[in-house]
């Protein structure tokens, strides 16, 4: 009988290794999903791991990708420390996507230098806003943050359909679903000449360090992870268990309402009903395969994107169907949980007791 | 009240139980080295050994909890593996664990069914519970509930559960922890009828006395070896010391209190129903502590002190102001951290988890109370030097074990992790200390430190509380002492003025004046212990 055992003392450096194992176990993985679709193996792992790093433009696209998941993360890596758990980054990132919409529609027209400043601090209330439902339904009913925080990113999904569909539809659309496009002014400049990578990665890497400060250096940081690590202990100090709640889905809320921002404003350039791509959802993997440290979600973030484009790739040079992407992200994150279960526990075969 | 330990029954006989260089090895510690024990039909043997000499690994080793790494068990002669415990209660092996292992929403024949192999009938088994327990003075009634039970009757219901199968020994571990005096002296009577039907019993303490009392021989360990054997009854509790700790017993230096200061706890009639359906209702508590005093609260374990040290800690806010005042204010509604700044500081009953955060570095466990007092954040942002150098502080102070300020707390043993703890409240300078169970698991010479440690405190004109289930170190420590039973408090005493004995009447819930719930029955010798 196969039996897990607690080891007697944890290895230091698994932690850390365990992300590096589970990457390699994916690719594996994925050399054999491709191998059963009769696909050559080496072809895949060239079109989905190599093109999307082949060139400066390719290597921009990356970063542009990465820019939404690093945001969201790092927001949602602050209320997962402290065992707050926003699983609706998804519908926050929408709703910051929203309100910057309404900001740049409002203003439209406006040449003023301050109305992308408006417009990321709209993304940043919009997403906490959303947020501040599942804090306040929490903090006051003790609902359950998981359900009440999935179940809004499908109101917020439809919110944005109605707008788009309704009062904000581009007159000169041809009925699609979307806004008009944003000027000049309310579209986010860029940072490398002939490429899309825009203002709001060097905002994610802004958000980043001061994630990284907050987490490891505030004395609010230091509350929430004692929180998340021991809650009696919390209690014990005097670290008031709702505030960190609200601090956690606020946290995630901002920064995955400036995510949705970065999108409209950036690539898409006006509000779609597609603007929820699953970000916030994927961000949830980003976060734990980062560890909750804002340099591994640095990482994890850019592996994320290149699972992303690669998935991409696929669908155009090897005819497959988009959901690998989703294949290869359920396979990392099950192959990092359960790498992580080793770092605690190992096999061991157990006679049957006498 | 000492009794002469009985003739040691069948002498001559072969040893019911004998182990011939037991070790057991973990990764990080050799938990025994080449132990060697026996025991024989009737003999009442004592295990005697402080915190983490190995008694505990021992115990589990014969009741075939853990396997050990080299030696032999010898079992009425056969060489035997114990593989598990149910393999060792086939053996006719019963062991009562210090902590019960009890469904507190079953009943007391649900739970003993559940303990025993095969399908049985309740009408059927609660006969014979009954059956038992009055041939073996252990009453209970095996149709209540365990939640409804005190912790001495929860305690018969273990007793009573190995009884029923017949063990030929039963292991002891550490049973007088959670019992008053006089429950202790009827369980004394217990073991004795059961050692007199021949029945062995190895009975695992650090209470010298209770061990002179009651054990026939005793065998003492020292970090996992055999330092030595004895006949308690021979020995002083002062040479049974020098074999379990290598050296004398240290004492505390205990002057007379200073004339009685201001009051800085008054708890003016504080009552508060429990949210916890298992939970104790405090009933209108009055108690004052003055700066430069201990006071001590007694009582069996689950009388309300968790309830009490939650609401004066402010982990439980009241609904209203007046029933804790600290220092003059009125801090019912206060959070902890409000009563912090007031001059409050507390150890909490449970170290790991609690008072201290386990994955966490002792650092940053130091910033987890004594921020506020030792300035270790700077705005906003935590002053990292300055909290590595508060900790640092608190480990040379209180002389704890530890791999230095970036330990984790749960690399710590027990008591190192308690003498951390007790030195991160004191070294704040408090005005008012609330220690629970200052010594509870640590060893005799940390003990002996943090002990002084409350006294010097207190001699610099602090308050201190101190709730503890250890009589005597209430006994050694206290200026005034007071009992807590089913949430009521009982009028203080200079514990000059009265002895264990009351204090351990007390514990039932029975002083002069004691209000009542319920009609208690006046405590006989038999049965005073309602705890």
């Amino acid at each position: 009988m196969l039996e897990l055992e607690a080891r007697a003392e944890p290895s230091r450096l698994m932690p850390w290794l365990s992300p590096l194992l589970a990457v390699a176990l994916t690719l594996v993985g994925g050399m054999l999903l491709f191998l059963a679709l009769g696909k050559d193996p080496i072809e895949g792992f060239r079109i989905f791991f190599l093109n999307p790093v082949r060139d400066l433009y390719a290597v921009s696209e990356l970063l542009l990708k990465a820019t939404p998941l690093m945001l969201c993360a790092i927001g949602l890596a602050i209320g997962f420390r402290a065992n707050v758990w926003n699983i609706g980054a998804e519908g926050q990132f929408m709703l910051g996507a929203v309100a910057a919409t309404g900001v740049a529609l409002y203003f439209d027209g406006s040449q003023s230098s301050l109305l992308l400043p408006a417009m990321v601090a709209a993304g940043a209330l919009g997403g906490a806003l959303w947020a501040s439902i599942p804090a306040f339904l929490r903090t006051h009913f003790n609902a359950n943050e998981i359900l009440v925080s999935l179940m809004l990113v499908y109101v917020a999904q439809l919110f944005v359909s109605w707008l788009v569909f309704g009062p904000w539809r581009d007159p000169d659309g041809f009925n699609f679903p979307q806004t008009k496009m944003f000027d000049d002014a309310a579209t986010m400049p860029m940072l490398l000449e002939g490429t899309r990578l825009h203002m709001g990665f060097a905002i994610a890497i802004g958000l980043l360090v001061a994630g990284h400060v907050f987490m490891n250096h505030s004395f609010t940081g230091f509350r929430m992870r004692v929180a998340g690590e021991a809650a009696a202990a919390a209690r014990y100090a005097g670290f008031s268990a709702s505030r960190m709640i609200w601090a956690g889905l606020l946290a995630g809320g901002a920064a995955a309402g400036i995510a949705g921002m970065g999108e409209v404003a950036g690539p898409m350039g006006q509000l779609t009903d597609k603007v929820g791509s699953g970000y916030g959802f994927a961000a949830i993997i980003v976060a734990f395969v980062g560890r909750l440290n804002a340099f591994g979600i640095l990482l994890a973030s850019l592996l994320m994107a290149l699972l992303y484009i690669g998935g991409e790739q696929a669908q155009q040079y090897l005819n497959l169907p988009s959901s690998i992407s989703m294949v290869f992200q359920g396979m990392l994150l099950f192959f990092l949980l359960g790498s992580d279960v080793f770092i605690n526990y190992r096999l061991r075969l157990r006679r049957r007791a006498a | 009240m000492t009794h002469p330990p009985a003739s040691i029954a069948g002498a001559a006989s072969n040893p019911r139980l004998k182990l011939s260089g037991i070790s057991k090895i973990y990764p990080t510690v050799v938990a025994n080295d080449r132990v060697d024990l026996s025991v024989r039909p009737g003999e009442i043997r004592a295990i005697l050994g402080e915190n983490g000499a190995g008694k505990s690994t021992l115990m589990k080793m014969i009741y075939g909890v853990t396997r050990p790494s080299a030696g032999q068990i010898f079992w009425e002669g056969q060489d035997v593996q114990v593989t598990s415990p149910a393999h060792a209660r086939s053996l006719g092996i019963g062991m009562v664990f210090q902590h019960f292992s009890l469904f507190e929403t079953l009943t007391v024949v649900e739970n003993v069914a559940l303990a025993l192999p095969g399908a049985q009938a309740l009408d059927e088994l609660a006969e014979r519970i009954t059956e038992v327990s009055t041939r073996y003075g252990l009453p209970v009634d095996p149709r209540r509930h365990i939640h409804a039970l005190s912790v001495g009757e929860r305690q018969r219901v273990e007793i009573i559960r190995c009884l029923l199968q017949d063990p030929r020994l039963l292991i002891m571990d550490e049973p007088t922890s959670v019992l008053t005096p006089q429950a202790v002296r009827k369980l004394f009577e217990t073991l004795r009828q059961l050692s007199d039907e021949g029945c062995s019993i190895l009975y695992i303490s650090h209470k010298l006395d209770e061990i002179r009392e009651l054990c026939h021989t005793a065998t003492v360990l020292r970090a996992g070896k055999v330092t030595g054997e004895c006949e308690p009854a021979r020995e002083t509790p002062q040479s049974m010391a020098r074999l379990m700790i290598g050296k004398e017993l240290p004492h505390c230096e205990h002057s007379q209190a200073a004339a009685s200061g201001e009051v800085r706890l008054r708890l003016a009639g504080l009552s508060h129903a429990a949210d916890d359906p298992f939970g104790v209702d405090l009933k209108d508590i009055h108690l004052e502590v003055h700066a430069g005093e201990i006071v001590g609260i007694a009582g069996v374990s689950g009388n309300g002190q968790q309830e009490l040290l939650r609401a004066i800690s402010g982990e439980e806010p009241l609904a209203e102001r007046f029933p804790v005042q600290i220092c003059n204010v009125e801090a019912g509604r206060l959070k902890p951290g409000q009563r912090r700044k007031l001059g409050l500081c507390f150890v909490p009953e449970e170290r790991l988890g609690r008072g201290a955060v386990p994955g966490m570095a002792l650092a940053d466990n130091a910033l987890l109370t004594a921020s506020h007092t030792q300035g270790l954040v700077r705005g906003g942002l935590v002053d990292a030097g300055r909290a590595r150098a508060f900790a640092e502080r608190c480990i040379e102070a209180f002389k704890v074990k530890c791999g230095g300020a970036g330990a984790p707390a749960k690399s710590l043993s027990g008591g190192n992790l308690q003498k951390f703890i007790v030195g991160r409240e004191i070294l704040q300078a408090p005005r008012l200390l609330v220690c629970a169970q200052p010594t509870w698991g640590v060893d005799v010479g940390a003990a002996a430190l943090i002990r002084q440690a409350l006294i010097d405190l207190r001699d610099r004109g602090c308050a201190v509380l101190v709730i503890s289930e250890e009589l005597d170190e209430l006994f050694e420590i206290c200026d005034r002492i007071t009992v807590i039973a089913k949430g009521r408090l009982s009028p203080a005493r200079p514990t000059a003025q009265t002895t264990v004995e009351d204090i351990g009447v007390w514990m039932s819930g029975l002083w002069p004046g004691a209000e009542t719930d319920e009609p208690l029955a006046a405590p006989t010798p038999a049965e005073s212990l309602h705890a």
